[in-house]
């Protein structure tokens, strides 16, 4: 009997001094699970022409020059394009991680352009699963070129565009990102009957990381049919993204002249099968304005 | 025989004290680094990385989620996270490491104690051996331990691209604060 509880208490000792050499301490406290956002679906806010699912983050300051050059079958008379340009000067700021507002520029037109963007879903993983990030997009256009016809009555009104988006997308893996963006163009005065005031679009766009700091973006926008006048054609795009620090350079080629939602959607005239493209680019440029509080 | 069974209880309520009171933990760690060039200064916390200490044996593990590190700039975040840890693939930091001198500490009083520390760190998916000096404050039944050591970047396989060569250091101070409590 004494022999059996000798026996008992050193079986006690040695498993409890086994308890404490443990190998994994940290095991102990048990695997607590975190919401994983899902970050960087594109490189920056915008794939070429349309929103991207990404946002400004808060407090940064996005400087954006968007360069378009005149259409390669200009041939070797117009360089190929070079000999013309179009710009888009733009400021687009983080308020909060999930609201950006923007403004612009384009020589195009003479428009000015606001925009006001808001994360409404952050795909992420862990704690909360979600498989998509929803965002929704508001812009404001208004064109200044001056009245092509100054003897009619002319209305400030009709110098304004809106449109409304919603981007749905989702970053599949490390390299791959899709997103579709249903979109509604709203143009308060149109050039003839036969076009709507209301245009409706459905944008698509995808993003291949080549490596770290190349990126292959292309993006397409259908036009439902008999919105638009007979001349103006679907909007593609492709091109790459490099980031180099605080700049991401993206050069691509499009058929569209505009920077702008209700430009590049509902007047690109051009078309790739006869060789109506543009060779550009954007570059953005970041600042931080205000310093994110580490808490 | 009754004495026998009085001995075994005092053994057995010895253990579990002495159990209980050997092991430290914390949640809520501060683990820093800092990048120091003259172009660019890095710095990233994350405030929630989790550290055991066992007094018995002097086995101390550290473990940091990298999308935990926070950073003043946005932008940094990302790179941190997207180009040079690639936190979606590793996801975790793990050091698993040994006080030295751990039996000079006295967890019942407190006082401060210079320790030495070796353990294998792992990030990046590559596992290399850190040594390093620390102190080990004792407070009340808390337990600090505070380190501050430099790890080579190279070393954990991350490729700083020539263009940023400049801004980021090739060797990058670690700092570990933190704090911790008795684990029941």
């Amino acid at each position: 009997m004494r022999n059996v509880f000798f026996l008992f208490s050193f079986i006690c000792l040695f498993s409890g001094s086994l308890l404490s050499q443990e190998d994994d301490l940290l095991s102990l406290l048990g695997e607590e699970e975190t919401i994983d956002y899902t970050n960087a679906s594109f490189k920056t806010n915008r794939v070429i022409n349309l929103h991207s699912l990404e946002s400004t983050a808060k407090g940064v300051l996005d400087f954006k020059i968007g360069h378009r050059f005149g259409t390669l079958n200009g041939g070797f008379y117009e360089l190929f394009g070079l000999d013309n340009a179009s710009i888009r000067l733009g400021f687009d700021y983080g308020l909060t991680d999930a609201l950006t507002i923007g403004i612009g520029r384009s020589g195009f037109q003479k428009t000015y352009d606001g925009f006001i963007k808001y994360k409404l879903l952050r795909q992420s993983t862990g704690k909360r699963k979600m498989p998509l990030t929803v965002g929704v997009l508001l812009t404001s256009a208004i064109q200044t070129l001056k009245w092509a016809d100054p003897d009619r009555d002319n209305f400030f009104s009709s110098r304004l565009y809106y449109t409304s988006q919603l981007i749905i997308g989702r970053k599949f893996n490390e390299s791959f990102s899709l997103q579709l963006s249903p979109t509604m163009v709203h143009r308060n005065l149109v050039a003839t009957n036969a076009e709507k005031n209301d245009v409706y679009a459905l944008g698509t766009a995808a993003r291949i990381k080549i490596t770290k700091r190349l990126a292959l973006n292309a993006e397409y926008i259908y036009l439902l049919p008999d919105q638009v006048a007979s001349d103006v054609t679907n909007s593609l795009s492709v091109g790459v993204d490099i980031e180099t620090g605080g700049h991401v350079f993206q050069l691509h080629l499009t058929n569209s002249t505009s920077m702008i939602e209700k430009g590049f959607i509902t007047e690109t005239t051009n078309s790739w099968s006869d060789g109506g493209i543009h060779f550009g680019f954007n570059v953005s440029r970041v600042f931080t304005v205000k310093r994110r509080k580490i808490d | 025989m009754k004495n026998l069974v009085i001995v075994l209880t005092f053994l057995f309520v010895g253990y579990a004290s002495v159990n209980a009171q050997t092991k430290y933990f914390t949640k809520t760690g501060h683990i820093s680094f800092y990048s120091d060039t003259p172009i660019e200064k890095i710095e990233g916390h994350n405030k929630s990385s989790t550290c055991v200490l066992d007094m018995a044996t002097g086995k101390i593990e550290f473990g940091a989620l990298i999308k935990g590190f926070q950073f003043e700039k946005a932008l940094m975040q990302e790179h941190f996270n997207e180009n040079y840890m690639e936190s979606t693939k590793f996801p975790k930091a793990i050091f698993k490491g040994q006080i030295d001198n751990y039996n000079t500490i006295d967890p019942s009083k407190n006082g401060k104690t210079n320790v030495k520390v070796s353990g294998k760190l792992t990030m990046h998916g590559v596992t290399k051996e850190v040594t390093t000096d620390g102190i080990i404050t004792v407070n009340n039944g808390k337990v600090d331990a505070d380190a501050q050591f430099n790890v080579l970047v190279a070393d954990y396989n991350i490729a700083i691209p020539s263009l940023v060569k400049d801004q980021i250091a090739k060797s990058v101070k670690i700092k570990v604060d933190v704090t911790l409590e008795a684990l029941k």
